[in-house]
């Protein structure tokens, strides 16, 4: 059911990006979703006594948005059958701004014989890379 | 410091976790997805599954359920308050759908010493009822050493 057609995609095409406000909110969300209530990601006290400058979103809510600029693109977000990031750097969340994180992804690699593309992504929240190495696999 | 000699143990599955379908559409929301495979039944299946999909990264629900067993293992002597996520990575054998009914099984593949903090990969193989593998979640985790 895929709308994609594998000839027509370039190494270094854009297939789309996305700006993605996480609030406080977002972070009490993801926290109950996930089952990760790690108080860094609530607590300004708590980040605070263990060195942090304030609340940070969880690495995982950044990554599990980030790849949805993929899901978008494909569609079927079952195609996506491998998926990567490393934490670079942590992503401050103001209790009243919230932050903004600015995903684009790329065309990374593609495979005809297997059928998969790999798309690239970049991800910035205040002019930062926060997410080193961020790469999905699409079967197409 | 983490137990180097850890490295290679496995660890006993998990319970089995019965993936829900409204889990799958909190999750969904949590990561702020509104893709209808996802979402809607009707949507999935005209994708061609039983019921709706999980998230790419809904599979840590799982992992994280492995990783409690190892972070309260005494021999693995991990101090989970020192704990930062290194990376994560999600191989997808195929989607997990509403309805699966999923174990997981931990295996530290790696443990290693890096200027005074440890680094630990965990590999989670997630399967279903019919001892099928879903996927695997492998996940670094970086241990600050103390002061």
């Amino acid at each position: 059911m895929s709308h994609i057609n594998i000839a027509g995609l370039e190494v270094g095409q854009v297939i789309g990006s996305q700006e993605i406000l996480l609030t406080r909110d977002s972070l009490v969300r993801y926290a109950g979703a996930s089952g990760d209530f790690n108080p860094i990601h609530y607590r300004d006290d708590f980040a605070q006594s263990v060195g942090l400058d304030g609340v940070l979103a969880h690495g995982m809510l950044t990554m599990g948005v980030a790849v949805q600029v993929v899901a978008e693109w494909i569609g079927d977000p079952g195609k996506i059958v491998d998926y990567g990031v490393r934490f670079t750097k942590p992503v401050f969340v103001d209790a009243k701004d919230g932050a903004v994180v600015v995903v684009t992804g790329k065309v990374g690699n593609i495979n005809t014989e297997t059928n998969e593309v790999r798309i690239d992504l970049s991800v910035v929240c205040a002019e930062t890379s926060v997410l080193g190495k961020a790469q999905a696999v699409v079967r197409l | 410091m983490v137990n180097p000699n850890v490295e290679g143990k496995k660890y006993p599955a998990t319970a089995p976790y019965l993936v829900g379908r409204e889990k799958i559409r909190e999750f969904a929301h949590a990561v702020k997805s509104t893709n209808p495979v996802n979402l809607d039944v009707f949507a999935a299946q005209a994708a061609g599954y039983t019921d709706v999909v999980a998230p790419t990264t809904f599979a840590v629900v799982i992992q994280e359920r492995s990783l409690t067993t190892v972070l309260s293992d005494p021999e693995a002597d991990i101090d989970f308050s020192r704990v930062v996520h290194g990376d994560q990575r999600f191989v997808h054998v195929r989607p997990i759908v509403a309805g699966d009914e999923l174990t997981s099984v931990l295996k530290v593949a790696s443990v290693k010493s890096l200027g005074g903090h440890s680094m630990v990969t965990f590999e989670t193989e997630i399967f279903d009822i019919d001892d099928q593998l879903v996927s695997t979640a492998i996940s670094t985790l970086v241990v600050r050493g103390g002061e």
